[in-house]
């Protein structure tokens, strides 16, 4: 069987190591990530979270996964 | 007796009964922070919007005990300081779930925490054009108050001093020139340290009063809240009663007449 090609992506400032073919869907999913209470963005461009499965993710790219927390 | 109920808090377009709204920082749980909001009656809890900590998936979040069906949120950009930062905030904020109620705050300086001006009135123009209905966190000053009302404001939210220093209203002149220029809720937000400080905003006429440190950060906050609930219904009532003139001799509450 041929090896899976692993592409580097950073999330939230952190470097993950993920399947080439992964889409942005998969990766949220890993990451247990509850979608009604979060916002994404994409190297700085919201995305629409009803599109997530569309998107393939490429090298280096950013993602920035935001919810509320306390605050004054 | 006075009916209170009808008086409500209108913002853009939506009423409140309660004219108190509280901060969610700085509690030292989840719980504690959800029984204090719940003390204090209020119908509005500003939040910060922050990175999911991805490696901890166990981590409480704020929306398991603050539910946002129940209580508005009003998210914040608490920790920025230019308005490209602060847009990028609230279009997040947007897309969590349709928050279009939100808190403008752009800081000038790391230290007292004031706002910077110029870059509060860009965003606000930008955000009321994307349909953002904005509450602004400004300065004392009634002429920039006037400019947010002209850039598309729905509240306007002047300090009453730096945030989280618990000094209480520093210029009650300027607040009352703000409330007399302007017809958009005039709610006071930052600076106040004690019920009596949200007593004073609401006996100027101020709309409501937004308080955070000053129930947090008390030594007991479910009863500080209390307090604050108490006070803000308190001014309110005592600034629709209308007050006595001052006069500088005494005036004896007791008949002279009669007197053996």
């Amino acid at each position: 069987m041929k090896k899976i090609k692993k592409i580097k992506i950073k999330i939230n400032g952190k470097i993950k190591s993920i399947n080439q073919d992964s889409n942005l869907s998969l990766v949220l999913k890993n990451l247990k990530i509850p979608l009604n209470k979060v916002a994404i963005e994409l190297n700085e461009e919201i995305i629409d979270k009803k599109k997530i499965s569309k998107i393939k993710l490429n090298k280096n790219d950013k993602i920035e996964i935001v919810h509320f927390i306390g605050g004054g | 007796m006075v009916n209170l109920k009808k008086d409500s808090l209108i913002i853009a377009n939506k009423k409140f009964n309660s004219r108190l709204i509280v901060g969610t920082g700085k509690y030292k749980s989840m719980s504690e922070c959800a029984k204090a909001i719940k003390l204090s009656g209020a119908e509005i809890v500003t939040v910060a919007v922050r990175r999911v900590n991805i490696s901890d998936k166990n981590k409480p979040l704020l929306m398991d005990y603050i539910d946002p069906k129940k209580i508005t949120y009003l998210p914040n950009t608490a920790g920025c300081f230019n308005s490209k930062e602060a847009l990028r905030t609230l279009r997040l904020a947007r897309e969590i779930g349709g928050w279009k109620l939100v808190k403008l705050e752009v800081l000038g300086d790391k230290k007292n925490l004031f706002p910077d001006m110029i870059e509060t009135l860009k965003s606000t123009e930008v955000l009321a054009k994307e349909g953002f209905k904005v509450m602004v966190y400004c300065n004392d000053d009634p002429l920039m108050a006037k400019r947010l009302e002209n850039s598309g404001a729905d509240a306007i939210m002047p300090l009453a001093a730096p945030i989280g220093s618990g000094l209480g209203i520093q210029n009650k002149i300027n607040i009352q020139i703000i409330r007399k220029q302007t017809k958009l809720p005039l709610i006071i937000d930052a600076g106040l340290g004690q019920a009596s400080d949200a007593a004073i905003a609401m006996e100027l006429g101020c709309d409501g009063v937004l308080v955070n440190t000053a129930i947090a950060k008390a030594k007991k906050p479910f009863e500080m809240a209390l307090a604050f609930k108490n006070a803000v219904i308190a001014g309110r009532q005592s600034f629709k009663s209308g007050r006595i003139d001052k006069i500088l001799m005494g005036n004896p509450s007791s008949p002279s007449k009669g007197i053996i």
